[in-house]
């Protein structure tokens, strides 16, 4: 059992991230505090697709000059690159709504800005 | 013409994209040709999915493989499964699409006048088109990751267009709701691509169909996956951001929203059905769908009825109609196993028919009635129904085409809501009574609600303070007069429809000999 730990820390780490930032996005009430939730949440989905791929002792995915050995699989890293440049542009646009937020009802707090109910 | 039909899939979503980037320049050139250029695009669109139709009934499921040298050659020689992306179009996609690209092009005349006084237009038609690529990706990717990067196209245009009357508080609060919950939702969507590309290295749909186990991990990744999609279509429980950011979007962009959460429905199915199709323990998983349908039709309507804010009003509404296409479908995925059932004449096809055809019904009578609630608000000024009255005097056109919509939605015979309802209602009762009594009672509250909506805006003695209030502008008339038109020839030839789009996509669905794998792997061996 012990002798996986090692192998399984990057998924350790990445259900550790999802966890934390749950709870910042269910318990927080500042809207900054919550796009940080959702940052940390995509990291951890990123790191998650990383570790997929890992193969262990391997090397770049690239044939030329490849040293002998097993490589590291290719599809998951261009998955997380898509996915980083994707969150990227979630978290611009959700920052540029939480700026107007802010100027129109002057405060961040999410029970205070909060008009709609019911 | 036949090259056009054949690259017709990417054709479809490379259009609206490439106007999309060419709507800036030209736009800050002249505001006519802008206008003439979304007009065009989006109608040539509309032009090309109905020559794909016609296609696809004639020659089954359409496969286009995006680099390779031929668009059917799906896996590469010398490799075992198809590593580049695939679009795969079937009966069920094709019939979204059709809806889609009709509401696109209403939605985009609508906006015509309906933004005019607004600022940034140029930026609001991009946008918009962004949204329109994100649709049809959604509808035509063969593979998971590219319904992913759709998904995401579709979320974050659609939340920059509700925020885009940035003058008032509530349209930002709603915008950032949207964009949450589409951040999470599609987080939880890559995460489930995750945990089934760790297991079998594929992300084509068909290929992972092929070899899906339905292990624990399978179904950790089919309930994120469900989940996540329920939460995009604004499902009861999860359904807590739809109404704040449906009635504070300008009108023509809810209309559009609204068959986003369908296509989110449809990715729901596809997963399902085609990704996970015999494996799936369906019993269970069609209750849960079902019950999803239930508790949004019957919540849905209760809290509609208490609203006083017309679009609010409406977006409820929205949500309970929802759940009628999830008590049909649901049916046909919990009878799924049941070769007889799910064949022709069996409860469960006309169960899954009388769901998808609400869906198309829904899509025409649905944006309808947010496209009247919008040109409400741009002649009133509020969309408090409680301040409005008499509006019948003054707004003909309109008032004529929200008796169509409230006809429709409350399934009032022969108007196409009731086909779609009664065949929903014949076909669940065998499968369960309980939830044809829930339709019928929902349904007889959808009108009751419907009447009184309509009589505080309408009816009654004209009002001191609308006095000065004309007809609504004629390219928002022209728009709701497309869709009225839609539901005017589908209430007339209701079988035609069935027989040749609505049974087509719940067999694509049904499937029993897996054409959409076999498509893109080739035979079984």
């Amino acid at each position: 059992m012990m002798e996986y730990i090692p192998l399984n820390f990057p998924f350790l780490a990445a259900a550790l991230l999802v966890g934390v930032s749950f709870y910042i996005i269910i318990f927080k009430r500042n809207l900054i505090k919550l796009i940080m939730g959702i940052a940390m949440m995509a990291s951890g989905v990123n790191l998650f697709l990383v570790a997929l791929g890992y193969r262990a002792g391997g090397g770049a995915p690239i044939y030329t000059d490849a040293p002998p050995g097993p490589m590291v699989l290719p599809v998951p890293q261009a998955l997380t690159l898509t996915s980083i440049v994707i969150n990227v542009a979630v978290l611009a646009l959700m920052l540029t709504i939480v700026i107007r937020i802010y100027r129109h009802t002057k405060s961040l707090d999410s029970e205070k800005s909060r008009r709609m109910k019911g | 013409m036949a090259a056009l039909i054949t690259h017709s899939p990417i054709l479809i979503i490379a259009i609206p994209l490439f106007a999309a980037f060419l709507t800036l320049p030209i736009g800050m050139a002249s505001k006519k040709a802008r206008n003439a250029l979304v007009i065009v695009s989006l109608a040539f669109v509309a032009f090309l999915v109905f020559a794909l139709a016609r296609d696809i009934s004639i020659n089954g499921i359409h496969v286009y493989t995006l680099g390779a040298t031929s668009p059917d050659l799906t896996i590469p020689t010398g490799v075992m499964v198809p590593v580049r992306i695939i679009l795969e179009v079937d009966g069920m996609s094709i019939l979204m699409a059709i809806i889609w690209s009709i509401v696109a092009l209403a939605a985009a005349i609508f906006s015509l006048s309906h933004i005019a006084s607004e600022t940034g237009q140029n930026r609001f038609y991009t946008l918009l088109l962004l949204m329109v690529t994100g649709g049809f990706g959604m509808m035509f990717t063969g593979d998971l990751f590219n319904l992913f990067v759709f998904l995401e196209i579709t979320s974050i245009s659609g939340a920059a267009l509700i925020a885009f009357r940035t003058r008032s508080a509530d349209t930002q609060e709603g915008g950032f709701k949207y964009i949450v919950v589409s951040a999470i939702a599609s987080l939880m969507v890559l995460f489930a691509i995750g945990l089934l590309y760790g297991q079998y290295n594929l992300l084509n749909i068909g290929a992972l169909a092929q070899v899906i186990q339905y292990t624990t991990s399978d179904m950790i990744a089919l309930a994120l996956l469900i989940i996540a999609f329920t939460i995009k279509a604004g499902m009861v429980p999860l359904h807590l951001w739809l109404p704040d950011a449906y009635s504070v979007a300008p009108a023509s962009i809810t209309g559009m929203l609204l068959i986003t959460s369908h296509t989110c429905m449809y990715a729901a199915f596809r997963v399902c059905f085609t990704l996970y199709g015999g494996m799936l323990d369906t019993p269970v998983v069609g209750w849960i769908i079902i019950a999803f349908g239930l508790l949004s039709m019957f919540v849905g309507v209760t809290m509609a009825l208490r609203q006083k804010d017309v679009m609010r009003f409406m977006s409820y509404h929205a949500i309970s109609q929802l759940g009628y296409m999830w008590v049909g479908i649901g049916v046909g995925l919990a009878v799924l196993g049941n070769a007889e059932l799910v064949g022709i004449g069996g409860y469960g096809r006309d169960a899954m028919s009388g769901g998808i055809f609400h869906i198309l019904n829904d899509a025409m009578y649905m944006p309808l009635l947010f496209f009247i609630g919008g040109a409400l608000f741009q002649c009133t000024g509020t969309r408090d129904l409680t301040k409005m009255g008499g509006l019948a005097h003054k707004l003909k056109w309109t008032t004529m085409l929200f008796i169509i919509g409230t006809l429709c939605i409350s399934g009032i015979p022969p108007l196409n809501g009731f086909s779609s309802k009664i065949l929903i209602y014949e076909s669940v009762y065998q499968f369960h009574p309980i939830l044809a009594i829930t339709g019928i009672i929902v349904s007889i509250l959808i009108l009751a609600s419907f009447a009184k909506a309509f009589h505080s805006a309408f009816m009654g003695a004209e009002l001191p303070g609308y006095k000065a209030v004309k007809e609504v502008p004629r390219s928002m008339i022209i728009a709701m007069v497309i869709l009225a038109a839609g539901i005017v020839f589908i209430t007339l030839f209701p079988s035609l429809i069935v027989d040749w789009t609505i049974h087509p996509a719940a067999d694509a669905l049904i499937d029993p000999e897996g054409a959409y794998i076999t498509a893109v792997t080739g035979a079984i061996p």
